[in-house]
């Protein structure tokens, strides 16, 4: 049983994790803080990582089955890093309705990835959003937090190469 | 500040809003935020500069206009004109045009139906106000409601008005939000809660989004009076994470209320103290399901548990919680404002008020539109929404989103309101509705829904969990020609076994896509079908 109950140390000497300590303070260290927490963690790093879990698990005295169950039952928490250049693909209703199967099709032929994944060079994720809201301009493809409307498989495609060849 | 204070404040921001001769509006929603308006407001201000207009005009960033489909959408106010699809290059136009004829080549007709057969209350000030200040809301009437609340009112007369107004919860259940309120003011409890459920989970629907994003005073004022009503001093925002435009915009707008002593301890110097928190949700569409949501709020994975008890009773942290809907405390002020009287003139017997729609999908004018309970679908679909595009029939709509289901077209004439939506087999649900042309199939439709359902389920009962897996397999058997009608008539009874024996809401209405699509569309579904097993070998 653990009864030092003091604060641990970050997992390294990164000036960021004052930004974490920050949130969790705002909170008072409550266990009820764990979504804030990892919310700030990933805007912070971009993903949440093992390290992260471990040290907010024990800022928070949450046990670290509870973060990772946490962590993995919300979409929105990515356990992996991004690529440089990131393509949501909307899959709301609207966007369903008008043909975003289509553009998620392309975009998995081009670039030989299912959602979620990274090209290997790093350069592109490929990811899906439940719904951006963003419905009266259906369908919707957010590149690297632009939302662009009304778009098509050539349109996207177009976009993407333009990544990778920069 | 002081009740009287603030109304001072309020005449004089009203004075300075109307200063000026001419007001240009430019749209900042997220909608027409992606097409470029923030683009096309720099070069309006640019070009007001440039003429030297900067003491009679003045540019104003305000929230949803209404046609997402023509933005960047302008609008000058006093002079009632709109102007669509504009580009940067327009600005020096219009600007030139002030106080002249207006610029006819972008030009949007206020007068057709999109515009005169909607009732705005609760978007009242969308696209008049500028969302990012308090001052704007004030000067047009804004916390006037909570003024009087506070200053003459005791917390049962509140309950009594919003109970004879006949609201009901506009998250899409449809409960009495008097008989919730009055439940939650009598409950035994240390202290209590007022959560705002900003989980727009549905896929296709934005109205919370745009209430947030245009109007975000309105929900704080909503939720205040709710407070005072059931006796409360903390209240949640529960919103997604994915609306970061909305989050932002609540957040100033609570900083701006604390400012002005309208949030946070002793509200207006009274013995009034409430205050709200903003929690994100993270991409689960159960936590749009009220158990669930009080989970996440508490740091916890979005699991529902069985009801009762009911938040009312013990939610938040075992207190009585108060939960309601965006587009529901939005409603509450003018409520306080007009009278229960004035709310419950329009609607219907059962369904009383407006209602907001995100309209989506295959039809002309996409948006949001605020309508009249009791409004037809098809003056909705055919008249403010403009019609099929590309000479198309409309064949069904679908309401109520992955919990609703589809109306097809001989049942337009049908009148919205909670009862009738339900005894076509759909609901009313948070006002998504998609409209599906002709060419789509409502087997692939169904199928769409349940793999969403089958991806939200969080797993813990054994009947949606499990079952939400089976139907979709057999969904996709049926669409790839692979069924016999033995896998239809597994597919009803699966059907029947979810909707009864699933624990929340999600798994519930689960199979609604499918049961009323079967309903109306059977035929798609017998197309695909392959004979079975025994009618062959009668065959032979």
């Amino acid at each position: 049983m653990r009864t030092d109950f003091s604060k641990p140390a970050p997992p390294s000497n990164d000036k960021r994790w004052k930004m974490i300590d920050a949130a969790m303070r705002r909170y008072g260290h409550k266990p009820h803080a764990l979504i804030e927490t990892l919310h700030t963690v990933q805007s912070v790093f971009g993903y949440l990582d093992d390290d992260a879990f471990r040290y907010v698990a024990a800022s928070l005295r949450v046990p670290l089955s509870k973060v990772y169950g946490v962590a993995t039952f919300y979409h929105f928490f990515r356990l992996k890093p991004k690529g440089e250049h990131t393509c949501v693909v909307c899959t709301g209703t609207a966007c369903y309705i008008k043909g975003a199967n289509q553009i998620m099709k392309a975009l998995e032929d081009e670039l030989g990835l299912r959602a979620g994944e990274t090209t290997p060079d790093n350069k592109v994720s490929l990811m899906t959003a439940r719904c951006v809201g963003a419905c009266g301009l259906a369908p919707v493809v957010v590149m690297d937090e632009e939302v662009v409307g009304q778009m098509t498989p050539d349109k996207v495609l177009e976009r993407v190469q333009a990544w990778r060849e920069s | 500040m002081t009740p009287d204070e603030i109304r001072v404040s309020a005449k004089k921001y009203r004075a300075e809003r109307t200063k000026k001769k001419h007001h240009v509006c430019v749209c900042m929603a997220a909608g027409c935020l992606s097409a470029g308006s923030d683009v096309v407001k720099t070069a309006l201000e640019e070009n007001i500069e440039k003429e030297g207009l900067g003491d009679s005009c003045e540019v104003r960033g305000v929230g949803c206009l209404g046609l997402c489909s023509a933005g960047p959408l302008v609008s000058l106010d006093k002079e009632r004109v709109l102007y669509q699809n504009v580009k940067p290059h327009h600005a020096g136009d219009i600007i030139k045009s002030l106080g002249k004829e207006p610029v006819k080549e972008i030009q949007c007709d206020l007068d057709q139906p999109f515009f005169i057969s909607q009732k705005k209350v609760v978007l009242e000030n969308s696209g008049r106000i500028d969302p990012e200040r308090i001052e704007d809301y004030l000067a047009v009437g804004g916390y006037s409601a909570l003024i009087e609340v506070l200053t003459n009112w005791t917390s049962s007369e509140v309950v009594d008005e919003v109970t004879q107004s006949g609201l009901r919860g506009r998250g899409g259940g449809g409960y009495p939000t008097g008989l919730k309120w009055s439940t939650v003011a009598k409950a035994d409890g240390t202290e209590k809660y007022v959560v705002c459920n900003a989980d727009e989970g549905d896929p296709g629907a934005f109205m919370d989004r745009c209430i947030l994003e245009s109007d975000p005073h309105r929900v704080i004022e909503g939720m205040t009076i709710a407070s005072f009503a059931v006796g409360a001093k903390l209240g949640y925002v529960y919103v997604r994470a994915e609306y970061p435009l909305a989050i932002d915009r609540l957040r100033k707008a609570i900083q701006q209320a604390k400012k002005f002593d309208l949030l946070g301890a002793n509200i207006l110097g009274m013995p009034f103290s409430f205050d709200i928190e903003i929690r994100l949700g993270a991409g689960a569409f159960v936590c749009g399901e009220e158990t669930a949501l009080i989970a996440s709020i508490e740091g916890k994975r979005g699991n529902p548990r069985p009801r009762p008890p009911y938040p009312a009773e013990r939610g938040v942290r075992n207190q009585p919680t108060l939960i309601n809907n965006v587009e529901t405390y939005a409603n509450i002020a003018p409520i306080i404002r007009h009278g229960a009287e004035w709310y419950s003139g329009m609607g219907t017997e059962s369904s009383k008020g407006t209602k907001v729609f995100a309209l989506a999908g295959q039809i002309k004018n996409t948006g949001l539109i605020e309508v009249p309970m009791g409004i037809s679908l098809s003056e909705i679909i055919y008249e403010i929404g403009g019609g099929i595009p590309g000479g198309k029939k409309c064949k069904a709509v679908q309401t109520g989103g992955p919990s609703g289901g589809c109306i097809p077209e001989e049942h337009l004439n049908i009148s919205v309101d909670y009862e009738s939506l339900k005894s076509l087999g759909s609901i009313m649900g948070s006002g998504g509705m998609i409209v599906i042309d002709e060419t789509a199939n409502m087997v692939d439709v169904a199928q769409y829904f349940m793999e969403f359902c089958r991806s939200e389920s969080c797993g813990k009962c054994v009947p949606c969990r499990v079952g939400t897996v089976q139907m979709h397999k057999l969904l996709e058997k049926i669409s790839a020609g692979d069924a016999t009608v033995d896998d239809l008539t597994l597919l009803i009874d699966l059907c029947d076994l979810v909707r009864n024996t699933s624990l929340c809401g999600l798994g519930q209405t689960a199979p609604n896509p499918v049961l009323s699509t079967l309903r109306f569309f059977r035929d798609e579904y017998a197309a695909l079908l392959k004979p079975s097993s025994a009618t062959a070998a009668a065959d032979e």
